[in-house]
């Protein structure tokens, strides 16, 4: 028979897989300039992005920790190899991947999905980037898919990068940032040329494998003027014994009148620090929507930031998170609304079990010159048992009249009644919990690609398996 | 006539506080029981204890069902063997839809995989008797739905189930003449299609014209007070429930 409520019990082991890295070069352990050189060295960098790397460290070393979140003590920052070179270089073909990566990937399905839907894809494993691949019809149209250094050495895009690299997210803008400004490593970059509409989705999967290493990719997009982009990244990160470190960064620049679409699904082994930092600058009519599901990790700190800067530009936000036991999840979104017009809205639900602590952080500002502009904000929380914690803190920043602003949080525990209800009608205790909170987060999923989606109940089905009881 | 549910001596409580004492109660196959007493008598009680709301305990006594003691079973297994309880007041569920739960019970129930094309054309019969906007089967289960049509989404549940007995809380409770004749027109259906049972919890007369009671148990705090032939209720409507009520 069919299962439908509960999904198929997915073999937790999938996420935890790893491999020897025995043939792998790691550095020393711990952050000195002369590290950070090895690695300009390795990578080859031009002059300028040696000079950022080495300010960048200098910035690190004299910021304070973060202290207004979620406790980070357990992570030690000196002890994570930050940088990990892999012994393939690029491969465009899939048979020139290395054998063991290979299976990490088949294990994950990503040729399966190139094959299908995808238009390129943009595999991460450990630092570097060993599978590119991008369509065709993609590369014909004019955009640039590749990996951000190869394409920081290539003439034509050189400049591109040089004048916006960190330029939306500065290394002094949070200690993390400038660890991430040192020690970046890997990472997409995508062009769009001028009305250029992407029918298919750009997508890259990320991914983290040997002990202690960190992951710092650099994700860099620009559409132009009138262009169209959906672009996924998806996180996935077997387990493994030491802290481990997510300090990536997300730039995306909305061109005028452009739209780029961008979700993510991360599911990072629960022993990671995920410090990540996303934001998007977007123009006169541009759309930014941002789909966010947050599952793994230990510790989460991530609100994707919008800066809407031209007259009608707009920003949604859709994000999920769920906490389980020994999770701190700390998401939510920031958006500034930073000229006349301009609109945002922001949905998100969260669920804790088990313990666990999930909370929203919200920030909306409006400045003196957005006039006209609309922000609507929507929370819900859902709490499945009584040893779990949900909190909310939304901040407004709003400095004209003449806006039109809204709020409203609901925070809940999964009611006796409703379990019942749904038993009542043959739904096992597990089942009708499941059920309950795949209908919460069904607003959410509807906004995934199919697949993700299916990923994404599939987790639900995961970490409610055996909650029960 | 077989005996399908057999209630001995069932005492039950919640939060400490006993509310049934004691209730015996038995239903054959295919008879119409109706459920009378007054305000706080316990009928809702007896009707989620015997479905196995894990909300009361049972402290005394047993219920057999098909001959099997299902006292300490979870209510999806006793939905399993065939036991419905239409709800007074259904709990609205967001983000499933009507015909996806109603598709994922069935599938529970009967343990069989029914094609997505079967199941929508018996959804969309059911919903047609019970003169309900097919509409409903896309929107989320109860989210929004009037008070008359989430008792017509529960009488559509006991279609499609087609369950062994149901128990209907008080399903005629705030609806119009009309929405009531609709009703109990799908409950008609369901006795004359399964032959099925039913335990009727109810205040009036209008939901039971088309139904042939076979018996009427009246509740008073907490105990089985008085039984009689289906002669009883109308005895009930016409002099009230002084008589069965013991002073102190």
């Amino acid at each position: 028979m069919k299962e439908k409520t509960q999904v198929a019990e997915i073999d937790r082991s999938l996420y935890d897989f790893r491999y020897d890295e025995n043939e792998r070069d790691f550095l020393d352990s711990g952050i000195t300039p002369e590290i950070i050189s090895e690695i300009s060295d390795e990578k080859n960098d031009p002059e300028w992005m040696r000079e950022f790397r080495q300010r960048s460290l200098e910035i690190y070393n004299k910021t304070p920790m973060v202290e207004w979140g979620p406790s980070i003590e357990g992570l030690n920052v000196d002890n994570i190899v930050t940088y990990i070179r892999q012994k393939s270089r690029m491969n465009t073909d899939w048979n020139d991947v290395p054998d063991d990566i290979k299976q990490t990937f088949e294990k994950l399905g990503i040729p399966q999905a190139e094959r299908e839907s995808l238009a390129g894809v943009g595999a991460q494993y450990d630092s570097e980037l060993v599978y590119h691949n991008v369509r065709q019809e993609v590369a014909e149209s004019g955009v640039v898919y590749t990996d951000l250094e190869s394409a920081m050495h290539d003439e034509r895009y050189a400049d591109l990068i040089k004048s916006h690299f960190m330029k939306l997210v500065p290394p002094t803008d949070h200690k993390f940032a400038a660890l991430h400004g040192a020690v970046w490593s890997g990472g997409s970059f995508v062009y769009v040329p001028k009305n250029v509409h992407l029918d298919i989705p750009l997508q890259s999967y990320f991914r983290l494998n040997a002990k202690g290493a960190g992951q710092f990719e650099h994700t860099l997009i620009i559409l132009e003027e009138g262009a169209y982009l959906h672009f996924i990244e998806g996180c996935s990160a077997p387990k493994y014994y030491e802290a481990g470190l997510h300090a990536g960064c997300v730039e995306l620049f909305v061109g005028k009148g452009a739209t780029l679409r961008y979700s993510t699904i991360e599911n990072w082994s629960k022993n990671m620090y995920n410090l990540n930092t996303k934001r998007a600058l977007v123009q006169e009519n541009g759309r930014i929507e941002w789909v966010s599901g947050s599952f793994g990790s230990h510790v989460s700190y991530l609100y994707p930031m919008s800066i809407l800067n031209g007259r009608g530009a707009s920003a949604e936000f859709t994000g999920i998170t769920f906490a389980g036991e020994g999770q701190n999840l700390d998401t939510g979104a920031k958006i500034v609304h930073n000229a006349p017009d301009t609109s945002s809205y922001m949905n998100t639900k969260s669920i804790s079990k088990s313990g666990g602590t999930s909370t929203f952080r919200s920030a909306v500002v409006v400045n003196e010159n957005a006039h006209g502009s609309k922000s609507s904000v929507s929370c819900e929380s859902l709490m499945l048992d009584r040893i779990s914690r949900s909190d909310t803190v939304p901040a407004m920043d709003i400095r004209t009249k003449h806006c039109d602003i809204g709020h409203e949080a609901k925070i809940g525990r999964i009611s006796d009644e409703s379990v019942f209800y749904l038993m009542s009608r043959g739904l096992s205790e597990e089942e009708a919990k499941a059920m309950i909170v795949r209908g919460f987060a069904d607003n959410v999923s509807k906004e995934l690609p199919l697949e993700y989606a299916m990923e994404m109940n599939n987790l639900i089905g995961l970490e409610m398996h055996g909650s029960i009881g | 006539m077989s005996e399908l549910l057999k209630i001995n001596g069932l005492t039950a409580s919640a939060e400490e506080k006993e509310l049934l004492h004691g209730v015996e109660l038995t239903i054959g196959e295919g008879e119409t029981h109706v459920l009378m007493g007054p305000n706080g008598a316990g009928k809702s009680t007896l009707g989620s204890v015997i479905m196995g709301n894990p909300e009361y305990k049972v402290t005394d006594g047993s219920i057999l069902f098909d001959g099997n003691d299902i006292t300490a079973l979870s209510a999806d297994k006793r939905a399993k063997l065939g036991i419905f309880l239409s709800f007074q007041n259904p709990i609205e569920i967001p983000g499933i839809t009507l015909s996806e739960f109603l598709r994922n019970a069935l599938e529970q129930v009967t343990g069989k995989h029914l094609k997505l094309w079967d199941f929508k054309k018996k959804l969309k019969a059911a919903m047609e008797l019970l003169e309900m906007d097919t509409s409903y089967a896309d929107r989320d289960l109860n989210v929004g739905f009037s008070g008359g049509e989430k008792k017509k989404a529960e009488i559509l549940q006991l279609l499609i189930l087609e369950p062994k007995l149901a128990i209907l809380d008080e399903t005629d409770s705030g609806l119009d003449v009309d929405a009531v004749k609709t009703v109990s027109k799908g409950i008609e259906e369901y006795r004359s299609r399964t032959n099925g049972s039913l335990l009727v919890i109810t205040h009036n007369t209008k939901i039971l014209e088309a139904l042939n009671v076979d018996k009427t148990h009246i509740l008073a705090a907490g105990t089985v007070v008085a039984e009689g032939s289906g002669e009883l209720v109308n005895e009930v409507i016409e002099n009230g429930f002084e008589k069965y009520i013991v002073r102190e």
